[in-house]
């Protein structure tokens, strides 16, 4: 007889120009959690403070879009290591309320936030080069790395997530149904 | 009304004249749509309509109804043909619906949510679309315009005023007012007018009525669209008879 339990799924998470907001809603899955736990293991995530994706990751969850150099280091890491890639949010899907910067030129946005609002001290544009570059737009990431499957909502449900993991995991392919198709 | 077609094997009655999407509305049957609307002459410009009919693509909202016609409409490939224009349409305009005060009674988002649309798949073009607050009642946001014309059609044919035009080819067609200055204040729009209440996107809007009813009681909230349209045919029937 073979007592070797099968091997927890190790899923990575990471906030790139998101809020955080998903990752919150994920935390709403509440007692469901427990279940979860016993099939899965977190890997790099906010969650764990693990900084790298380990190789042979299962699932990688995105939130946020892209609005620099190291969002989109960060995200091609998990489309490397990760079999399975799921952006979940508005800001990951269609680059949310980030995005909405993209009709203003960068060099005027660095220039309000910077030389023009009250209350800076020396009104200088950070050039540190530790600071990731910003691109000139935000980008939702399915126009860098191909995605598998994607959660909508701001933030999507506790429920919505909790259905498109435990559908992956029982082997069906996800569905959201009326109620927790959302992109509000 | 003795005369029939078939809609996905259901058959339809219909009387001389009548569209195949009137006929079907009349049915129960829900047929996507954004720029048709029962009470306005048909534009044939959104094609999320698009019906199978004898095998031939062709817009359930200007092909009428003739009787032994054989149409698909609920197929997964015409469902998919239609994702992909909802999906062209998201990424061609700039649709924010967390921050869109038309969300949850917007028609492209229920559409959106009718076809499965799980992202806009295609890069999108964060178009310049600078918005028209001139008007002391109502706002103008063109960044969410999915040029049906519905607003052009019930300013000219109801209000008689002919305060809206499409303009331009292709990609670059737009929605404009017509007043020298561009400026909606400068037109005789008020907000009585049948244009200022027919936007199924969040373009025309009231202003001071922002997010007015709550999250989880809106009209998409509380059931699908294809229940709420069919809905919507039986009570304008019912108030027209």
């Amino acid at each position: 007889m073979n007592t070797t339990a099968p091997r927890k799924l190790k899923v990575a998470t990471t906030s790139l120009a998101g809020c955080f907001g998903c990752h919150m809603s994920f935390l709403d899955i509440d007692e469901r959690l427990f279940a979860l736990l016993e099939h899965i293991e977190f890997d790099r995530s906010p969650l764990t403070d693990i900084k790298s994706v380990s190789p042979d990751c299962d699932i990688g969850i995105v939130e946020g879009g892209l609005c620099n150099a190291e969002n989109v280091h960060v995200l091609r890491e998990f489309r490397k290591q990760c079999k399975v890639l799921i952006a979940i949010g508005a800001c990951a899907i269609n680059g949310g309320l980030p995005a909405q910067r993209n009709h203003l030129p960068l060099p005027v946005i660095l220039e309000e936030v910077y030389h023009t609002s009250p209350g800076l001290a020396n009104g200088l544009i950070p050039n540190d080069p530790e600071l990731p570059l910003p691109l000139n737009q935000v980008h939702p990431i399915h126009e860098v790395v191909k995605v598998d499957y994607f959660i909508p909502g701001c933030p999507p449900s506790g429920d919505a997530i909790w259905k498109v993991l435990s559908d992956l995991l029982a082997g069906r392919e996800p569905e959201l149904g009326h109620g927790l198709l959302h992109y509000d | 009304m003795s005369q029939t077609f078939t809609l996905d094997g259901l058959s339809i009655p219909f009387t001389e004249g009548e569209t195949i999407i009137q006929a079907a509305t009349r049915a129960g049957v829900f047929i996507p749509h954004l720029c048709y609307h029962p009470e306005f002459k048909p534009h044939g410009s959104c094609k999320l309509c698009t019906v199978k009919v004898n095998g031939r693509h062709t817009a359930s909202c200007t092909l009428r109804a003739a009787a032994g016609m054989v149409v698909e409409n609920n197929t997964e490939e015409l469902n998919a043909e239609r994702r992909a224009l909802t999906q062209m349409l998201f990424v061609e305009g700039n649709h924010f619906c967390p921050s869109c005060e038309k969300s949850g009674h917007c028609q492209l988002q229920a559409t959106a949510y009718h076809l499965g649309m799980m992202s806009p798949h295609y890069d999108h073009f964060f178009p310049d679309r600078p918005v028209d607050a001139s008007h002391p009642e109502v706002l103008l946001d063109f960044n969410r315009c999915i040029l049906c014309s519905l607003c052009v059609r019930a300013s000219r044919d109801v209000d008689g005023k002919n305060v809206f035009a499409l303009s331009g080819r292709g990609i670059r067609t737009q929605l404009i007012v017509n007043a020298k200055s561009g400026r909606l204040a400068d037109t005789d729009f008020t907000v009585d007018d049948k244009a200022a209440h027919i936007c199924p996107v969040g373009v025309i809007l009231k202003k001071r009525r922002g997010f007015a009813v709550p999250i989880g009681e809106r009209p998409y909230d509380r059931a699908p669209l294809s229940e709420t349209a069919l809905a919507e045919a039986v009570s304008a029937r019912e108030e027209g008879a």
